[in-house]
């Protein structure tokens, strides 16, 4: 992921009621029908040397994230030596693609992060509720990027969007990227609030048009968080805005994703509907934390032939 | 690029024999000739299957009749009992059913093991459940078995054919001399197995092999109460020649050149989906296959566009690959028949496209293709292709489209994609086909009728509906 400045995209919708107008005739998501292609996709037996491939850029694209009223810095510092090695026991096994904090942690993560290459990602904007002044949003996100974060993390605020707010959504996401300055903005849709298919692919289309760099499904504190045709409707939305505005935008599922299995069914559903283009940590990101280990120990069975027990891999 | 390494199903589990006999009154046994069945994906010999003479098929068919009258005459709850237990021994033997069935037909596994077998299970199982309550069924208070049916099946889903004819004509009372298509004989022979293993009276299910003229002789005997034939509308015609005024009951479900419409308020992903899903679903060997594309012209373009772009990720190859889309053609003659007609779409102007695909070297193959630019005028446009093989026409109203739809002296099934429900509601009501399908395609259940207009056939099968083929 380079940082650099986006610049505004020509031929947007200029007024609210555009906006609302140009979200609305987006083609329609047929719920039955994305739920079959998402299952369909998650049948694909991905085994051998294909596994190998997939378990290693799993782990290149794993945004390593706590996110609890509990941490501490001494947290903060072993999860963050973790997405630099995650397996000491094996120096092939590649880093994570970043850490995935709150603000307050950021300058903690930050001084065992430096120069290693690893980014690191704050969530910001009153996450995860998004409920807060808009200046408390932006001095969140000001402060996260002064502590060292090159990625943020933002919520919108599904009750504007709900309300049919678009506009007041879209100057939101436009001002919390003018504070972000040169770190990156992942939109968090915050998904399973959304309710709809239909809604998952117009917020997806407002974030973009507002300047994300990246969509993201979900906070992780919600009861549905990342789903296989969620995240398929943003790859699909992402899709079409580059054919359109020539722009390539990133997606983040987080939460549930728990597994290896899981993790490949995301990789799968990527290289057969956007394709190699978003087969990369630049592009795609795991938002999680446990999904980590069962990759390592899925990894250590291939190399070994055996699986070791759970305390063969570092506690996060 | 991310590259899938082979995920072959291992064919250990189906244990071939290297010939197989005819299937009659319980027994296994000889016949003077026989043919071999060959795979499709590779061309080696499977097995040698005997070839059924006349004199073979008047012993099935007295084995039947004999069979008829205590068959008959069990209490529905009974029959029952058989058609649950040949329906649980076929989930038990599904991988093994489902790889020799893709090893048979060329189909791809996922599609034997996640489509036909559990819709094979799923018929048996909704058939017994009736075999009791046809007093309730609409026809009559006591409905009666009509005696011995005579039953031909096609090569494209043999193991779901097998059952959409045996299940409702065993239920009923009635018992059945099959003849399984001649390139795809060995899931109706290991079936004969299933009904061996549930302890099946003999004589009720008797499986005779054989070409057309096997099939011929079957149909044509006299003391065959009842015909039941999937096929091409061609043999289906010469059927309906050959029983007329015998009193014997026909029903037939043929060939098909479904449209598949798209307005331009549908859902373009999911369409496109439902397209791919329409046409190269099983090679294209579907009978209700959307191989006609209606897309409305303002939407043409994009539908065009992401259909090209998602036929690009189709997976032409080794049916037995878990990861394989798209396996092989079931026979030389079909890929000859297939190529055929394709040339002539080319000759007669529409523009042909296929994404780059690798074919095997062996075997019987042809690249996923969508004609664009087809008309009405075309060949590729009225005849069935019974391949994968897609023409594209576009439309400019919902009326248009209807009429475009119903011009083909076919009616089996046709699709509709919109987002708009009065929509879907008014045009299906005014397409003239069995099957109309709203934002999806080819879905099938055991308790959904299914049959032709037109030069589709008549009769149904599944469901209530499917129960009346089978009684007076």
């Amino acid at each position: 992921m380079t940082a650099t400045a986006t610049p505004r995209l020509s031929g947007l919708p200029d007024s609210p009621a555009d906006l609302r107008t140009f979200l609305h005739g987006l083609p329609g998501v047929d719920k039955v029908g994305i739920e079959a292609r998402a299952a369909a996709l998650g049948t694909r037996s991905i085994k051998t040397t294909s596994k190998a491939q997939a378990i290693d850029l799993a782990i290149r694209m794993v945004d390593l994230t706590t996110l609890e009223g509990a941490d501490t810095p001494g947290k903060v510092r072993a999860l963050s030596a973790k997405a630099l090695r995650p397996d000491p026991a094996d120096p092939t096994c590649p880093s994570v693609a970043a850490v995935c904090v709150y603000p307050a942690m950021v300058p903690t993560a930050a001084a065992v992060l430096a120069g290693s290459g690893v980014h690191l990602a704050s969530v910001a904007t009153a996450f995860p509720s998004g409920q807060a002044p808009l200046d408390v949003k932006l001095a969140d996100t000001r402060d996260a990027v002064a502590g060292g974060a090159d990625e943020i993390d933002m919520v919108i605020s599904r009750g504007a969007f709900l309300a049919g707010d678009y506009g007041h959504v879209f100057d939101e996401i436009v001002a919390v990227k003018e504070a972000a300055g040169p770190a990156h903005l992942k939109v968090i849709l915050e998904t399973g609030e959304l309710g709809t298919y239909d809604n998952v692919r117009r917020a997806s289309w407002l974030a973009m048009l507002a300047g994300a760099d990246f969509i993201k499904t979900s906070t992780g504190k919600v009861s549905v968080n990342a789903t296989l045709p969620i995240t398929l409707v943003m790859l699909e939305a992402v899709r079409d805005f580059r054919e359109r505005y020539g722009r390539q935008i990133g997606v983040k599922p987080a939460g549930g994703i728990r597994t290896t299995k899981d993790a490949i069914k995301y990789l799968v559903m990527i290289n057969e509907t956007v394709g190699d283009d978003w087969l990369s940590p630049d592009w795609f990101r795991f938002g999680a934390s446990s999904l980590l280990n069962d990759l390592l120990m899925q990894r250590t069975k291939l190399t070994t032939g055996h699986y070791a027990g759970p305390d063969y891999f570092t506690l996060d | 690029m991310f590259e899938y390494a082979p995920a072959p199903e291992s064919r250990s589990i189906v244990d071939l024999a290297p010939s197989y006999g005819l299937f009659i009154d319980g027994e296994f046994g000889e016949a003077k000739d026989t043919f071999k069945t060959i795979n499709p994906a590779d061309e080696e010999v499977l097995a040698e299957v005997a070839l059924a003479a006349p004199e073979d098929v008047d012993r099935a068919v007295a084995a039947a009749k004999r069979a008829f009258k205590s068959w008959s005459a069990l209490p529905g709850s009974e029959r029952a009992k058989y058609l649950f237990r040949i329906a649980r021994i076929i989930q038990e033997r599904s991988r093994e059913l489902a790889v020799l069935e893709s090893l048979d037909n060329g189909k791809p596994i996922k599609e034997s093991r996640d489509t036909d077998l559990p819709l094979v299970a799923a018929h048996f199982f909704y058939y017994a459940g009736w075999a009791d309550k046809l007093k309730y069924a609409g026809f009559g208070p006591d409905p009666r078995p009509l005696g011995v049916a005579g039953q031909v099946i096609p090569w494209n889903f043999p193991l779901l054919m097998l059952a959409w004819k045996i299940a409702p004509a065993l239920a009923t009372g009635n018992t059945v001399v099959l003849k399984p298509a001649e390139t795809t004989p060995l899931s109706a022979l290991f079936f004969a197995d299933i009904c061996r293993q549930a302890e099946l009276p003999p004589g009720v299910v008797n499986i005779v092999t054989g070409a057309g003229d096997t099939g011929r002789y079957l149909v044509e005997h006299p003391d065959v109460n009842k015909v039941a034939f999937t096929g091409s509308t061609e043999v289906g015609r010469q059927i309906a020649r050959s029983v007329a005024g015998t009193g014997k009951r026909l029903s037939l479900e043929l060939g098909g050149k479904a449209a598949n419409i798209v307005f331009d308020d549908a859902p373009i992903d999911q369409a496109v989906e439902g397209i791919v899903n329409g046409i190269f679903f099983n090679q294209g060997h579907v009978c209700c296959a959307g191989s006609r594309l209606l897309v409305q012209e303002s939407v043409a373009d994009e539908v065009l566009s992401s259909l090209k772009r998602r036929m690009g990720t189709l997976r032409v190859g080794d049916p037995l690959d878990k990861n394989t889309d798209i396996g092989a053609i079931n026979s030389a003659a079909q890929l000859a028949r297939i190529t055929e007609l394709s040339e002539i779409g080319a000759a007669e102007g529409a523009e042909r496209w296929s994404p780059p695909c690798d074919l095997p070297d062996r075997g019987f193959w042809f690249a996923p293709t969508i004609f664009t630019g087809v008309t009405q005028a075309h060949r590729i446009a009225r005849e069935e292709i019974f391949g994968p093989v897609l023409s594209v026409l576009t439309f400019r109203t919902p009326a248009e489209a209807v009429e475009k739809a119903n011009n083909t002296p076919y009616g089996l099934s046709a699709g509709i994609w919109s987002d708009k429900g009065s929509r879907i509601l008014a045009v299906a009501d005014k397409l003239r086909a069995g099957v109309v399908w709203a934002n999806t395609f080819n879905k099938f259940d055991p308790t959904s009728p299914f049959g032709g207009y037109k030069e589709s056939g008549y009769g149904r099968e599944g469901g209530r509906h499917g129960l009346e083929a089978y009684l007076a």
